[in-house]
């Protein structure tokens, strides 16, 4: 697992009220599917851009951006985050 | 703002139907007004009254933890509205006089009373279920209630006070997904037999801030919220009413459960009163007399 992993990971578990660890999600599990609400779905958002030091544009406020980790990661990247 | 909605409202206030309030966004209605808003409440009521339900005026006042369980609040904290009042000891009243007499800044010796205004009429419904079982038919209400948003605006289509009616279901997941599908379906046929031109368009509330438009954008990609919109107090169209899906959101907060054990879900369909009215005055013009005959009969506006 990479360092932005964990990172991420770190993200969803303190933002994401999930009542499964985020550590032990695979890179695809449908995190909604998995209990992220909308409301925490923000939560996770603004963590992430606090980590990575990133502004996630309109364009990508999107519920598909934050639908798992795989997603978020390539959200990420496309914002030229080390990821 | 476009001219034509100042224009409008200029026309308004010469008509005499709305007098400019103490506040911006604060409109006084005349009878006349206010006869047209009786008219549509008894027109929408007559076309639910197919279903056994519980219909209630609920007060403009509820408890502020409703905004706090029901997510409202940090959804919505820049519409929300609480009630303050003084609470210090008498010691302290000196200080409320000199900020009074100075025209200072006397509302700051205030603290919250508990109490906020109610944001939509359907708030009142889940806390009065809260704890309860509701049967696998579900529960249907009829409500109306005064509601707030901090809004101000010109525009009276953007009123800081006005009145809502809904329907609002609480039971299984189907059958509140059939209430608004029944509730959007009906409503553009009341409202077209009042000569509206509707559309129905997905929407999403407007959730704060820039952490919002992601709320926004999952509400609208799930399709939890329709508006039916019509011209209000310009040619562009607003909403008059709108159709919404909550899912299990209200039943988990509320602790409300179908015989199964599972979250109750919800949906309420949403008459905004005043935008209809300002709307059948947009569309049929400001002397209410001249209006069709069928619509008048509608409404029950007898010569």
């Amino acid at each position: 697992m990479s360092g932005a992993d964990t990172t991420i990971r770190e993200v969803l578990q303190a933002n994401g009220r999930l009542p499964v660890s985020a550590m032990t999600l695979r890179d695809d599990d449908d995190l909604y599917q998995h209990g992220l609400s909308s409301h925490a779905s923000v939560n996770v958002m603004l963590g992430l851009e606090s980590a990575f030091d990133i502004e996630f544009p309109d364009v990508l406020l999107r519920r598909d951006t934050f639908k798992s980790v795989a997603s978020i990661r390539a959200a990420l990247a496309s914002l030229g985050a080390e990821v | 703002m476009e001219a034509s909605t100042d224009d409008f409202r200029i026309a308004l206030f010469e008509a005499g139907l709305l007098v400019p309030g103490s506040a911006t966004g604060l409109f006084h209605r005349s009878f006349a007004f206010e006869n047209v808003v009786r008219g549509i409440e008894s027109f929408v009521s007559a076309a639910g009254r197919d279903a056994q339900r519980r219909q209630l005026y609920f007060s403009p006042l509820l408890d502020q933890s409703v905004l706090a369980k029901s997510d409202y609040v940090i959804s919505f904290p820049n519409l929300v509205g609480i009630l303050t009042t003084f609470t210090r000891p008498e010691k302290d009243l000196p200080k409320l006089i000199d900020q009074v007499e100075s025209d200072g800044e006397w509302a700051e010796l205030m603290s919250p009373d508990g109490l906020a205004l109610c944001g939509a009429a359907c708030h009142h419904v889940y806390p009065s279920l809260a704890g309860t079982e509701v049967p696998d038919e579900g529960l249907l209400f009829e409500v109306q209630a005064t509601c707030h948003r901090h809004e101000p605006s010109d525009d009276p289509a953007r009123m800081q006070s006005f009145s809502m009616r809904e329907f609002v279901f609480v039971g299984s997941e189907g059958g509140a997904i059939a209430h608004r599908e029944l509730w959007l379906q009906r409503s553009t046929g009341l409202l077209e037999k009042l000569g509206l031109s509707i559309e129905m368009v997905t929407a999403n509330d407007p959730f704060f801030g820039r952490a919002g438009k992601l709320m926004g954008a999952t509400q609208r990609e799930k399709e939890a919220k329709f508006e039916l919109v019509a011209a209000i107090t310009s040619p562009k169209p607003g909403a008059i009413s709108s159709g919404n899906y909550h899912g299990d959101h209200f039943g988990k907060a509320f602790a409300i459960s179908l015989p199964n054990g599972d979250a109750a879900h919800s949906a309420c369909f949403a008459f905004g009163l005043e935008r209809i009215t300002l709307a059948l005055l947009h569309c049929h013009g400001l002397d209410i007399a001249a209006w069709p005959s069928q619509v008048r009969s509608s409404l029950n506006l007898v010569d």
